[in-house]
């Protein structure tokens, strides 16, 4: 039993601390937040220099070779630095499809571009009515001669924007909440029949709505098998689901440090106001649930690394963990902070924003916990 | 990252699996099974079985007779002895004093208590809580004033539970007032209960039983042999004692029992009746403690897998007895919800070995889950109360 990181996740926890430290502190941070792409492409550049980009591919695929784990120590740093970076739409969520179902040539011609910080990609799997049910898809793919045609909405894309390439989901065959029959397909965004319209999000980063109108796509554009694109988008969104929940609890661990930290400093009726045991206890149970979140996260990811048949419930566990107890950290340490946690200047606000999105995406705590009760 | 067991780990889990599955004395299984309440003998000779054992100083280390177990092996020990639901082992001699003892005492005090202890020979129980020295324990005021070869110890202990059983109190008492810090001239004291002015009165708890006591001690002699190390010391091993009982304080094993139990029991159907797992408001609650407690397993692991490879545990370690303690209450509000009316029924005298369960008030042993509920509301008030604990947690972790 051992729960320590190995030489290769110290190495790389190292790398993205100094980088945080040196490189990408708060004000930098906003400044890509604002900047027009909404991120900064230097530092993308960098991330595929350090061989960030490359975690979670196999060594064939040109990459790092890594697993849960590895995408856990990253996540963790990219929560506490708030990197704005699109780090899970290109790599974790358009990267998992094309390194699970891609054939060769297709990773030849979109994967390796990716992993080396040369294409921008986003996967287009929500809807306007899908809420978190990702088997929900209305748009439509119908044959036409070798090719396809593809019609239909793509809601809150995360990435969408900025991509060049989008993955899409489209239903080729059954009902509209059928698992069965949905296919994924590649397609370039200046394609014709495509119009985004992108926006900022309320957590500094960037997404887009999709709309479809007989866009047209070759055979070669299937990314897996027709039909049967639901298995691959399901592993994805778990392993983006497990890669939010590390960036989730980096950011209530780092919100608790700077909770306590400024306690100790703000002085009112002439004393530091973390003397007040009414603050002390309530910061005591930030950092009990920070622990008790950062145990959870450490299971769900040995157990999805391990291949374990529990992986699943494991991973609802940890997003319902940091949806519900993420919320009352998040809100606790704005309170402390008073109008201070209220400022567009100060980093918590900005902690805040993105803690709470994160409950908002891959189903909320409320959604995780309904799947464990079954 | 792993958390796999190593094979030496998977053997001796097998090896402690089989002799609770084939040799635990077969009457307490039953007893157990049936609810029925476990007596003074039930415990001790529980206790004296795992003695023979050789299991009975789990944390001691082996030149005192314990097992010498890794962290890791305790864990799995705690594990499977929760899933044969045996009886909790009495804490008062084999994780409290005993510890104390062979950490603090001298030789001639290891040599006459501690195999004793070992074998459940002696009743041990705990002399800490006054009736005005509750959280604020340094305040204490039970006196004992040296008078030549024995100290004269004047006071009253409280919440002694079981003490209705004890043969020997260890204790805290102010052997001097002339002190910088109350926390100094408090001395730890090993007393014969036998002696002459002790009494002990019963404290009837909220569920109705004669759990816990008020010992008496009216100008008792106790022989200085009977002071553990130094006089006025007595504080910081009082301390040391607390940390012995970090170990499974948590109460990860017993929950998870618990609540794997609670979550099977919900799939029955009584009587043609809709079962409880249709009800999603109660398998919502169900499913959130089962995620807190999993949460804790893991956080004790930490700590576990800290210690084993030589480190001082984190600071994760001080969350234990708080989140325990929570989880337990949680478990415990959901076994007397899931009870519904039968919560309500006050019938403890029908839990006996010979009464057969189908002349129950009852489905199986439910109107007991309301007793246990008010009882149990004592885990966080005890060992310190889970406030002194946050302000424990506040000062020495957060350093505020």
């Amino acid at each position: 039993m051992d729960f320590s990181y190995n030489e290769i996740q110290a190495m790389l926890d190292d790398s993205v601390e100094k980088f945080i430290a040196n490189d990408y502190d708060f004000d930098t941070r906003q400044k890509y937040a604002a900047s027009e792409r909404g991120f900064s492409p230097e530092v993308w550049q960098t991330f595929a220099e350090l061989g960030w980009t490359s975690v979670p591919f196999s060594d064939e695929d040109g990459g790092f070779g890594g697993g849960p784990a590895d995408l856990m120590v990253l996540m963790l740093r990219f929560g506490k630095g708030l990197v704005v970076e699109p780090y899970l739409a290109n790599i974790v969520l358009a990267g998992g499809i094309l390194r699970r179902a891609a054939s060769n040539e297709q990773k030849a011609r979109w994967l390796h571009p990716i992993i080396a910080g040369e294409l921008q990609s986003a996967l287009a799997y929500a809807e306007p009515q899908s809420r978190y049910d990702i088997a929900d898809v209305r748009t439509t793919a119908s044959a036409d001669g070798d090719g396809w045609v593809i019609s239909g909405s793509k809601g809150v894309v995360f990435n969408g924007g900025n991509a060049e390439l989008l993955i899409v989901s489209a239903r080729t065959a059954g009902k509209q909440n059928d698992e069965d029959g949905i296919t994924l397909f590649a397609i370039p965004a200046d394609s014709d029949g495509l119009s985004i319209r992108s926006y900022p999000t309320v957590d500094g980063q960037q997404a887009a709505e999709i709309s479809l109108d007989n866009v047209a796509v070759d055979a070669a554009s299937v990314i897996g098998e027709p039909g049967k694109g639901f298995a691959v988008l399901d592993a994805t969104i778990d392993d983006a689901t497990l890669a939010v929940c590390a960036e989730a609890v980096g950011i209530m661990q780092i919100m608790t440090d700077k909770t306590v930290e400024y306690s100790k400093d703000r002085m009112q009726f002439g004393v530091p106001i973390g003397s007040f045991q009414a603050l002390q206890h309530r910061m005591v149970d930030m950092f009990t649930d920070c622990e008790q979140s950062y145990s959870l996260l450490l299971w769900a990811t040995m157990l999805t690394g391990q291949g374990d048949a529990g992986a699943k419930r494991a991973i609802s566990s940890i997003k319902y963990q940091v949806g519900s107890v993420g919320r009352k950290v998040g809100q606790e340490a704005v309170q402390i902070h008073g109008g201070m946690g209220v400022s567009w200047e100060v980093d918590i606000a900005h902690y805040f924003k993105r803690l709470t999105t994160i409950d908002q995406v891959f189903g909320n705590a409320d959604w995780h916990l309904d799947r464990l009760a079954g | 990252m792993d958390v796999t067991l190593s094979a030496e780990d998977l053997a001796f889990r097998e090896e402690i699996r089989a002799v609770f599955r084939d040799e635990f004395p077969e009457d307490i299984r039953r007893k157990r099974e049936k609810g029925v309440p476990m007596e003074r003998e039930d415990l001790v000779r529980f206790q004296q079985w795992l003695h023979e054992k050789g299991w009975a100083g789990v944390n001691w280390p082996v030149e005192y007779g314990g097992t010498g177990w890794t962290p890791v092996q305790k864990y799995i020990f705690a594990t499977e002895m929760a899933e044969a639901d045996a009886p909790p082992i009495v804490p008062f001699g084999l994780s409290m004093v005993g510890p104390v003892i062979y950490t603090f005492g001298n030789e001639e005090q290891k040599k006459r208590f501690l195999p004793d202890i070992l074998a459940s020979k002696v009743w041990w129980c705990q002399g800490y809580s006054e009736p005005g020295a509750g959280s604020d324990l340094a305040s204490l005021k039970t006196r004992a004033d040296l008078a030549g070869d024995h100290y004269v110890l004047n006071g009253t202990k409280t919440w002694t539970t079981l003490g209705q059983h004890a043969d020997w109190i260890f204790l805290l008492a102010r052997t001097s007032t002339d002190v910088a810090r109350r926390q100094e001239g408090i001395s730890f004291l090993l007393v014969d209960m036998k002696t002459p002015g002790v009494t002990v009165t019963p404290i009837i708890t909220i569920e109705g039983d004669h759990e816990v006591n008020e010992v008496h001690f009216e100008d008792v002699k106790v022989p200085v042999e009977n002071l553990v190390g130094e006089e006025g010391k007595g504080w910081t091993y009082g301390k040391v004692l607390l940390q012995h009982e970090r170990a499974n304080i948590a109460g990860v094993a017993i929950s998870k029992y618990r609540l794997r139990k609670l979550r099977k029991q919900t799939t029955k159907s009584v009587r043609g009746a809709t079962p409880l797992c249709e009800d999603r408001n109660f398998m919502r609650k169900l499913a959130a403690v089962e995620v807190d407690l999993r949460a804790l397993e893991y956080t004790e692991l930490r700590t576990l897998a800290a210690v084993q490879s030589g480190k001082a545990p984190g600071p994760e370690s001080s969350i234990l007895k708080v989140k325990g303690t929570e989880v337990q209450q949680a478990i415990d509000t959901l076994y007397l919800e899931a009870s519904g009316y039968y919560a309500l029924p006050y019938v403890q005298e029908q839990y006996t070995l010979d009464r057969d369960p189908a002349d129950w008030v009852g489905e199986g042993a439910e109107t007991q889950t309301s007793l246990k509920y008010f009882n149990y509301r004592k885990a966080s008030i005890y060992g310190g109360s889970n406030e002194i604990q946050k302000n424990i947690i506040a000062k020495h972790v957060l350093g505020l």
